[in-house]
């Protein structure tokens, strides 16, 4: 009964922290605030929803499953990774360099910044057009 | 009782992929997309799980845990793609 009460609340919890992700995709204005109502609502709603499972499989049926505590992890670890790859893959096609503050006195954002040393792809290149340097 | 919250997290979901969906298609940016099509992944992970939960079997996790790693996967290939031009270098 006690196990029955948690996983009701966690599921309407993670029912409406989903929602409210979603919602949150729709309604917020610009793109950089519509990234991190998914990243961090639905995840968690998810989380809930997932944790519920946890509970309730032991307490019902008997059964211990860890499946559900490694998609916990395995979201909780990818979600951040997600939004953070996203924004980066967003400044770089929408924004140029000067409509942006700077991060820090005297540094650059890493994806407007020039590469410290030359790739491999880039040495290659240079070895196949002579030694034109690149542009 | 547990049904009860089994029908309110159902609809909560369901509505959350119908509001990702409208994103996809509705989008403004290419981002935005591939953020919705992210949600709609995770989302997708969170009705398997309410369906194992109803039918009280455990075969539904396998399922959720690849949608989680095929999720993550796609979304790191798009924004490799538009970060460095190519997926693997």
């Amino acid at each position: 009964m006690i196990a029955e009460i948690i996983v009701s609340v966690l599921l309407v919890a993670g029912g409406f922290f989903g929602l409210v992700g979603s919602y949150g995709l729709v309604k917020l204005p610009d793109p950089m605030t519509r990234l991190h109502a998914p990243t961090k609502s639905a995840t968690l709603g998810v989380g809930a929803v997932l944790v519920a499972s946890l509970i309730w499989f032991p307490a019902r049926y008997g059964v211990l499953t860890w499946h559900e505590l490694l998609i916990t992890l395995f979201l909780l670890l990818t979600a951040p990774v997600t939004g953070y790859f996203i924004a980066k893959a967003h400044m770089h096609m929408g924004w140029s360099r000067d409509e942006l503050p700077c991060p820090a006195p005297g540094k650059d954002w890493a994806t407007f910044a020039d590469p410290d040393e030359e790739s491999f792809v880039d040495r290659k290149r240079r070895d196949q057009q002579g030694s034109q340097p690149r542009i | 009782m547990i049904a009860y919250a089994l029908i309110f997290a159902y609809g909560c979901f369901g509505m959350a992929l119908l509001f990702c969906l409208y994103r996809v298609v509705f989008a403004p940016g290419l981002s935005d997309r591939v953020l919705a099509l992210d949600t709609m992944s995770i989302n997708v992970i969170a009705l398997l799980t309410l369906f194992g939960i109803d039918k009280g079997t455990t075969m539904y996790f396998e399922a959720s845990l690849l949608f989680a790693m095929v999720g993550f996967i796609s979304t790191v290939a798009y924004a490799k793609f538009v970060l460095r031009g190519d997926i693997i270098e």
